[in-house]
């Protein structure tokens, strides 16, 4: 079973809003303020690359009941660029835009599972889920 | 949203009260550097009680205005890291290896006195 909400990321203010909706996501399950920030960071990292390098996409939020255990899953959609790479975009530090490169490597070590799936040219999805402990 | 930057004596004093947009992370930023020129302080205190969580981008705003800061010449102390945010700033692979810090805002006043030698 699975809830799902979604906020389309055009501008900074759409960071926010996405964001907000996962806090609020990992509150109303039961998730602690250490996890809270945990996933408020991860939407953000996610929320703020496709502002970024795909101009235009969606964070999704997914409340998930896995045999009562609650969970919160992001997916961050995109139709940009793509990453040709994805070992590379996964080591810390590496950034096209001078950022701290921080990002992807930290999302996959805040969160409990991580996928990323991206083809050049056609986009980028990423999936990152937390369980509640 | 602007956030307010207070003089008291030879420091300037920032409490960020409410969750950083990017405008308003960068708006501050130069800000700073700006009171700092102006009224040619030699520390600040930035206290970040109320802040609950800090992304990579806010990081690095948060990085840069100190290196900014230092270069002008004022040493920056920054106060109030919450534990959630300790955690996760770590995880993230940002330590903010060079930074002073205090657990309050009292003790970061303390400490930049120290640091002016005073
Ligand atoms: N959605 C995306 N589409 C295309 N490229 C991306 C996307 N997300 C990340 N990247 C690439 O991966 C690199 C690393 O991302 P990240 O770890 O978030 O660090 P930073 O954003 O600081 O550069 C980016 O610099 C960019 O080149
Ligand atoms: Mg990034």
């Amino acid at each position: 079973m699975s809830i799902q909400s979604c906020v389309t990321i055009i501008n900074e203010w759409d960071i926010v809003a996405a964001r907000q909706l996962g806090r609020n996501v990992a509150k109303e399950l039961g998730f602690g303020t250490v996890d809270q920030a945990r996933i408020t960071t991860a939407i953000s990292e996610l929320a703020r690359n496709i502002y970024l390098y795909a101009g235009k996409g969606q964070i999704c939020i997914d409340k998930l009941f896995d045999g009562g255990k609650p969970g919160v899953k992001i997916s961050a959609i995109d139709s940009g660029p793509g990453i040709s790479d994805i070992r590379q975009v996964m080591e810390d530090g590496y950034s096209t835009s001078g950022g701290l490169g921080a990002g992807l490597p930290g999302v996959k070590r805040l969160m409990d599972q991580f996928e990323i799936e991206s083809i050049p040219g056609d986009g980028t999805k990423i999936k990152a889920t937390k369980w509640l402990r | 949203m602007r956030i307010p930057i207070l003089k008291l004596y030879n420091c300037l004093l920032v409490s960020i009260q409410w969750e950083l947009d990017d405008q308003t992370a960068l708006q501050f930023q130069e800000d700073l550097l700006q009171k700092i020129h102006e009224t040619s302080v030699s520390g600040v205190v930035i206290d970040l009680t109320s802040i609950d969580f800090i992304d990579s981008f806010i990081a690095k705003v948060l990085g840069d205005v100190i290196d900014m800061s230092n270069l002008m010449g004022a040493k920056v102390v920054i106060t109030g890291i919450q534990p959630a945010v300790a955690i996760t700033l770590i995880e993230l692979g940002i330590g903010l290896n060079n930074v002073l810090t205090a657990i309050d805002l009292e003790k970061g006043l303390e400490k930049l006195q120290q640091e002016l030698g005073e």
